[in-house]
């Protein structure tokens, strides 16, 4: 709401720069407040618990943004994170609540870690890895194509559908982790392992996975195509108001199985970009349940894409700061949790907060 | 073979069944109760693991289970506190702040566990049983249904409870009317706010309960993470249920034969990951909805925030 509001509250200016430098300054007024507000009150917590705030989010941010290892990490972190963003910028903006991002995430990684170390060996590594990235996507379009089915022709409400999807979805990653895929040289259950010098290459001589670019990349190319083209309007119709996209001649049933394909396709690139970005295998039981703590950075974002690389960012820098901590102050990784949802809801409640403050000064 | 399907074994599969359905037929009664009034309660999750803890907490330090379960429900309503006036009251999104609490309470609940009982792990006695005289004489069905903790019989009780209240009581009408057309419900003179803030707070209650049920009588202790999606679930259920009490009681009692089905072929030994039973139950609705998927009568306001005089 505050990109309406702003340029009438603004509009008086005469010089139209001062007034984008005002309207910047107050939007990262508007997100740095809260943040801060968000560590005071985690502070207490700590406090509450015995350690020392201070010294734990100067550890936090040594760590996650300041030490140049923390910062590679930090990068490489956000890399799955756009993928999974991109895909749910795609389905809310068209109305769609695809919460089954966890399973297609998983879907997609144990495809990706299935594939690749076969494919390296009889192809060019490069075409190896475009070939399991494609597999991976087709993987999860097809896992959502039931719920994309259900919902397009018999009205099945998405949210139970994914939801089960989701929790089919990682059940049977392990199913095929365990039983199909499972390297028979180890003890432990796991796919075989990606060798490094065949992994995503790395970002110059740092440890930053380039497939952070490929995320950039990815997202923006979605914003755009969700605010500049024809499709993309066409699937914000369908978002706003079903009925009046069908009276409009749009054909909805077709429309929603593109939402859910490309949906989930960006979320299964997601798992590859980590199994052969950076994990290299996947271990029976793991679920890093990224999807989750993306949904709602996605709506603080206000499903923009420049505005999600920014929370995305926030999001990887809290994990590995948090994760570091955990290991050095005797905190428990947990509390980048505790953190995380803390930070989401005061700046939930910020966003509430300046909307009724510039509803009334209009009127 | 013969050992699996003798009569101790089905008791003892059935006895889970029921054990681990009761915190999802809680969950999914409480959810449902949000949903009829309009609000999709996705923080249910850590409602459930808030309810589980203190219920852990009250019942651990005084020693009774009656304690807990208060002390559980109590933590339920706190959570439902904060997302009554966070999104009933000023209209947040109801899934931002849903995702958030559930992540908050995974990451409170797993420090305090962390910091309070992470070197003892300290369990429950377990919880002594209400026999019912002469059902539970039956072979195999009287072991398993009716010799259950006192507060199971209550919970499949409110099912009928839950039944009476959505079709006989004023306030089961205006839950209802709250959820499908709540200017319709403002104009007859009734407070929407307060209608939904009631369902919040029971769906809080219900889930605390069946979060304290889930540690102090199914597992004996608190664990982080120990609702593993539970709350979920119930969401799941509650919507499947179409706003019907007893479908909530069935799905329940599904899922609870499945996850038990899972513990018992690991006693078994029979050699398959518990991933393909786990799968079972959400491949049994999956199948259903495609056959019968027909459209899902939820709410018509399900999720929108309510605001008096806006378009």
């Amino acid at each position: 709401m505050s990109i309406d509001t702003a340029p009438s509250a603004t509009a008086l200016d005469a010089t139209s720069s001062a007034a984008t430098r005002r309207d910047i300054l107050h939007r990262l007024l508007m997100t740095l407040g809260p943040i801060l507000a968000a560590l005071v009150i985690a502070g207490c917590i700590l406090l509450a618990v015995g350690v020392d705030p201070l010294a734990y989010y100067g550890y936090v941010l040594e760590k996650g943004l300041f030490s140049p290892l923390g910062i590679q990490q930090t990068l490489t972190r956000m890399a799955p994170l756009l993928f999974l963003a991109a895909g749910l910028i795609v389905a809310f903006r068209a109305g769609m609540w695809n919460l089954g991002g966890d399973g297609q995430f998983l879907l997609g990684a144990v495809t990706a870690a299935a594939s690749a170390p076969v494919l390296v060996e009889i192809m060019p590594a490069w075409l190896a890895l475009i070939c399991s990235f494609l597999i991976a996507m087709v993987v999860a379009m097809v896992w959502s194509l039931v719920p994309a089915l259900l919902r397009a022709y018999q009205g099945v409400n998405e949210i139970i559908t994914t939801l089960m999807m989701t929790f089919l979805g990682t059940s049977f990653a392990n199913v095929l982790v365990k039983l199909v895929f499972r390297d028979p040289g180890t003890t432990v259950p796991q796919t075989r392992t990606l060798p490094v010098e065949d992994r995503l290459p790395r970002l110059f001589d740092t440890t930053i996975t380039s497939g952070l670019l490929l995320g950039l990349a990815t997202i923006i190319i979605v914003h755009l195509v969700m605010t500049r083209t024809a499709f993309g309007l066409k699937l914000r119709i369908v978002g706003a108001n079903p009925r009046a996209a069908v009276h409009a001649g749009l054909g909805v049933p077709g429309l929603t199985i593109a939402v859910f394909a490309i949906s989930a396709g960006l979320a299964g690139l997601a798992g590859a970009v980590d199994i052969i970005g950076v994990q290299g295998n996947v271990r029976a039981d793991w679920n890093p349940a990224y999807g989750l703590a993306v949904i709602p950075a996605v709506f603080l974002a206000r499903m923009n894409g420049f505005a999600a690389i920014g929370f995305v960012f926030l999001l990887s820098m809290l994990s590995i700061g948090g994760e570091s901590a955990a290991r050095r102050l005797g905190v428990p990784n947990h509390f980048t949790l505790v953190l995380v949802s803390i930070v989401l809801i005061v700046l939930a409640l910020a966003e509430y907060v300046d909307h009724r403050y510039n509803q009334s000064r209009k009127a | 073979m013969t050992g699996l399907f003798s009569e101790v074994f089905l008791s003892a599969l059935l006895f889970g069944a029921v054990t681990a359905a009761i915190p999802l037929l809680l969950a999914g009664l409480g959810e449902q109760m949000s949903e009829k009034a309009g609000v999709l309660n996705i923080g249910i999750e850590g409602m459930m693991l808030a309810g589980a803890y203190l219920g852990f907490v009250g019942a651990f330090y005084s020693g009774s289970l009656w304690f807990g379960f208060l002390t559980g429900a109590a933590g339920g309503v706190a959570v439902a506190l904060i997302m009554a006036l966070l999104c009933v009251r000023i209209g947040l999104n109801q899934i931002v702040i849903g995702i958030a609490l559930t992540l908050g309470l995974e990451g409170l609940t797993a420090l305090l566990h962390h910091f309070q009982f992470s070197r003892s792990y300290p369990r429950l006695p377990a919880a002594d049983a209400t026999v019912i005289p002469l059902l539970s004489d039956i072979p195999v069905i009287g072991p398993a249904f009716f010799k259950h903790h006192l507060i199971v019989y209550l919970a499949v009780a409110l099912v009928f409870a839950m039944s009476y209240l959505y079709r006989r009581t004023q306030l089961g009408l205006n839950l209802q009317a709250a959820g499908d057309k709540p200017a319709a419900l403002d104009v007859a003179g009734i407070d929407v706010i307060r209608t939904r803030t009631i369902a919040v707070l029971s769906t809080g209650a219900l889930a605390g309960l069946g979060g304290a049920y889930l540690a102090n009588v199914g597992a004996g202790l608190f664990i982080p993470f120990i609702t593993n999606g539970a709350g979920f679930l119930g969401i799941v259920l509650a919507m499947l249920a179409r706003g019907r009490p007893v479908w909530v009681l069935f799905g329940a009692l599904l899922f609870g034969v499945c996850l038990s089905l899972t513990t018992a072929m690991q006693v078994a030994g029979i050699n398959i990951p518990t991933d393909v039973i786990q799968m079972l139950p959400f491949l049994a609705v999956m199948i259903m909805l495609v056959l019968f998927g027909r459209r899902a009568s939820l709410p018509a306001a399900l999720g929108i925030p309510y605001e008096r005089g806006a378009r």
